[in-house]
């Protein structure tokens, strides 16, 4: 019988959940553990559903395995959707408090629902599902493990329903991004060694002489995540059976380990992962070869090497002592070409394909990606310079910085994966519609442009308010005066973040369509144009 | 597999691997990129000599500059202490009459106490001073514990109902639920109303004056003026810090609200307190 072990499992998880719930030592934990009892009554019912008594079909060892990814490609597009609509809602909140709905919709619960959905849950997806498309087929090899891909597949996506339900319950570990408390940092660490064990035996079965350099990046970036989770969420609970937990470390000790993870949490996640995607999605839409052999080695080994001490420059004139800023600052600084080697090996790989930029709107994704993670990987080494972060620590600045990367060179990066992939996954001629693609694309950046310009604006003028002092030395503005000020920009932000929220709709719809077989009627993009020639 | 292979468009040898189609160009790294990694790498380094940098066991590397960022903060706070020491005195060793009347000081006292009203202040009173429901606007000329400077001050210094301080102003005003009749009190919200402004049923009015005079006269004063030794109210002057109109009068017959409001004097210093105080007796309802 099919789905036997599964379903056995699930059952007794779902018992322990419910156990868990009866004899909770806090309230939330009992409430959160009837959510997962909940979750996983409804796996057992889906998997009851399938049960096949035929014997299960025998697997072609030679033949990648798709079925991970295909949920996986899903799972991306539906948590973009959802990470974007509720970063559009708080950007409406901090304009109107009054859309702040207590207790469970209130900025401070809605806020790392926010951030943890784009990050983990869409960008997390996304690095997942093409690190298995990547990984088999520039190794020439299935993935490891047999159904191990599959358990790395839901038991994520638990890990994201856990999360995200924990953060509107109100348990949290008050950690940036590293919200989630100890029993679900727990369920994430074995996911996350399942799926090194998944990525790790497919490269070293892998029937290539050599590993492709976005197979290192993927490796470097699934890797630390495990250091970096393992570490910073050490901590006791205060029950085995409560909600709540408490940090090994204490005081500017804990700060740094915190911002140890965060900062490389972008550098690994959001940096070294993206980067494997760069690094097989765009010579393969351009049909060119990587640029340079040996800036990818350079650039990878300095970016890993270097990254890892950039952490402290998130607490600059803070008690955290002087030489530990010091070194985040000049660690973030030499950071800079390290960072920028991947956007020279990305754009200069498109050269001899420059002209498809005017027929190709999935190139032109990539390149607009890959010129924001250029523009926002100097940004970083330059906030990151005390004297400039004196002005831009706590301000607006930091965060128009963060979606300039996370908008501009995440997002628009992981779409153009899932545009490349969508068609591939599931056997279709192309997308349902290209200019529906390039729609997306001037929706998107659009977007970003409004959100990080208006951001730049309203932090510079936070921060310069904060610090405007009078010729007798008095300070001139109240903080709520500052707050007042920024009215119109979060208004503008909140535009921003919608004309995103639409070009991820129109994605979804494209992609569904696609998935469902459908083919747009419609003039291709370039078309009409005379096709050039060369000069004589 | 390690074949020489050359790519077609550019000239440029390939390493000769290939990956799912996916070839790699054996192009040198550019130049520039290589000398700006350089350059930040020298810099850095430059920057680790001369400031705090390296951890030793127990403390690190001072750098040559011998810089600390707390040493910063410090003499930064006493150049500006050193500075504000002329007029601190002045004010700390003065009264507020004088202050008030001396043309140079009482600028600076009205600006230094604007600065400490922006950070203290502003969170119940408001940005402008104007207040809101339950905590009275500063700009008028209604006061409940009197307007002038001295005052003033000491409602800043020792608050309002804040029991940790012996000196607090208090009053308490009981709760007439249980005194009063419904009908009673009904009455007498009108006639407190009818003292700055029309009400519904005025034939209620000649009955609440009675109540009135009975009930509120002893605080309030016979002419409901108030009375700024008990803290309690003028009801003639059409401000209200609970609500106008004969509901929110009723109300607040019925159970009284009290706010309370901190004593400033041991978290600001005195001096502080009397630029606040100059502040907001210069705020336009001071009185002499």
């Amino acid at each position: 019988m099919r789905y036997a072990t599964s379903i056995v499992s699930l059952g007794i998880a779902c018992f322990l959940a419910v156990l868990a719930a009866a004899f909770a030592h806090d309230a939330a934990f009992a409430k959160h553990m009837w959510v997962l009892a909940i979750v996983l009554v409804v796996g057992v019912i889906a998997l009851l559903r399938q049960v096949d008594f035929q014997p299960a079909p025998a697997v072609d060892p030679s033949a990648y395995m798709d079925g991970p990814i295909r949920y996986g490609l899903i799972a991306t597009v539906f948590w973009a959707v959802v990470g974007l609509l509720v970063g559009v809602v708080i950007a409406l909140q901090l304009a109107y408090p009054l859309l702040n709905i207590e207790p469970w919709f209130n900025f401070g619960r809605l806020r790392p629902l926010h951030t943890s959905g784009v990050i983990f849950a869409f960008c997390g997806n996304a690095l997942i599902c093409t690190s298995f498309y990547v990984v088999q087929r520039t190794s020439r090899a299935r993935l490891f493990g047999g159904d191990l891909a599959w358990f790395v597949f839901w038991g994520y996506q638990l890990f994201i329903v856990m999360a995200a339900t924990g953060y509107l319950l109100g348990i949290t570990e008050s950690r940036e991004y590293a919200e989630p408390e100890w029993y679900v940092d727990i369920w994430l660490t074995v996911v996350w060694v399942a799926y090194l064990v998944v990525f790790l035996g497919t490269v070293i079965k892998r029937r290539e002489p050599h590993i492709y350099v976005a197979n290192w990046f993927y490796l470097a970036f699934i890797v630390t995540i495990a250091m970096l989770h393992i570490v910073n969420n050490l901590s006791m609970p205060v029950s085995f059976l409560g909600s709540k937990s408490y940090s090994a470390f204490s005081g500017v000790q804990d700060a740094l380990t915190e911002w140890w993870y965060g900062h490389n949490a972008v550098g690994f996640f959001l940096t070294a992962g993206f980067l494997g995607m760069l690094y097989y999605f765009v010579p393969k839409q351009a049909n060119r070869p990587v640029y340079s052999y040996r800036l990818s080695i350079i650039h990878f080994w300095a970016l890993i090497f270097l990254y890892i001490w950039a952490g402290p420059h998130h607490l600059h004139f803070t008690a955290l002592p002087d030489w530990a800023q010091t070194l985040g600052m000049v660690f973030s600084v030499m950071l800079w070409m390290p960072s920028w080697g991947g956007m020279i090996n990305g754009l200069m790989t498109l050269s001899g394909a420059w002209d498809k930029l005017r027929t190709d709107p999935i190139i032109r994704m990539m390149v607009a990606a890959i010129a924001f993670y250029g523009m926002s990987t100097f940004e970083g080494p330059m906030m990151a310079v005390k004297t400039v972060n004196s002005l831009s620590h706590y301000t607006d600045w930091t965060i128009g910085h963060v979606h300039s990367g996370a908008l501009g060179w995440n997002g628009l990066m992981a779409f153009s994966a899932v545009y490349y992939m969508t068609p591939k996954l599931w056997n279709r001629p192309a997308l349902y519609s290209m200019r529906m693609v390039s729609w997306h694309f001037w929706l998107a950046t659009l977007g970003i442009v409004v959100y990080a310009a208006v951001m730049w604006v309203s932090g510079i003028q936070q921060g310069l308010m904060w610090r405007e002092h009078d010729e007798q030395g008095f300070l001139v503005y109240s903080f709520v005066e500052s707050v007042a000020a920024l009215h119109p920009y979060y208004l503008i932000r909140a535009l921003g973040g919608l004309l995103y929220l639409s070009g991820a709709l129109v994605m979804a719809w494209n992609i569904t369509m696609t998935i469902l077989g459908h083919q747009r009627d419609e003039a291709p993009i370039g078309g009409l144009l005379p096709s050039l020639q060369p000069a004589e | 597999m390690t074949e020489k292979h050359i790519d077609d468009v550019s000239g440029v040898r390939t390493t000769g691997h290939e990956w799912d189609g996916i070839r790699e160009l054996d192009n040198p790294m550019p130049r520039w990129w290589v000398w700006t990694f350089y350059a930040t790498i020298i810099w850095s380094l430059g920057y680790v000599i001369a400031f705090p940098a390296w951890p030793l066991l127990k403390t690190s590397t001072q750098g040559v500059l011998g810089y600390s960022s707390r040493a910063e903060v410090d003499r930064d706070l006493q150049a500006a202490s050193a500075e504000m020491d002329v007029y601190q005195t002045a004010i700390r060793e003065r009264t507020m009459d004088d202050i008030l009347a001396d043309e140079a000081l009482r600028p600076i006292a009205i600006a230094a106490g604007a600065a400490a009203f922006k950070m203290n202040c502003v969170q119940c009173h408001g940005s402008g001073a104007e207040g809101s429901k339950g905590f009275p606007n500063l700009n008028d000329d209604d006061w409940m514990w009197g307007g002038n400077p001295d005052q003033i001050r000491q409602t800043i210094a020792h608050g309002i109902r804040f029991t940790k301080d012996g000196e607090t102003r208090d009053s308490l005003m009981p709760p007439f639920a249980d005194v009063l009749e419904p009908a009673q009190i009904a009455q007498v919200s009108a006639f407190v109303a009818s003292l700055s402004g029309p009400v519904r049923d005025p034939s209620l009015i000649a009955a609440g004056k009675t109540v009135f005079a009975e009930n509120c006269a002893a605080c309030h004063g016979d002419n409901a003026k108030g009375n700024r030794e008990m803290g309690a109210p003028n009801l003639t002057d059409a401000i209200w810090l609970y609500g106008s109109g004969e509901a929110s009068i009723a109300a607040q017959v019925r159970a009284p609200r009290a706010g309370v409001m901190p004593a400033w004097n041991d978290r600001l210093g005195e001096t502080t307190v009397k630029e606040l105080a100059t502040f907001v007796h210069e705020l336009g309802g001071g009185e002499k």
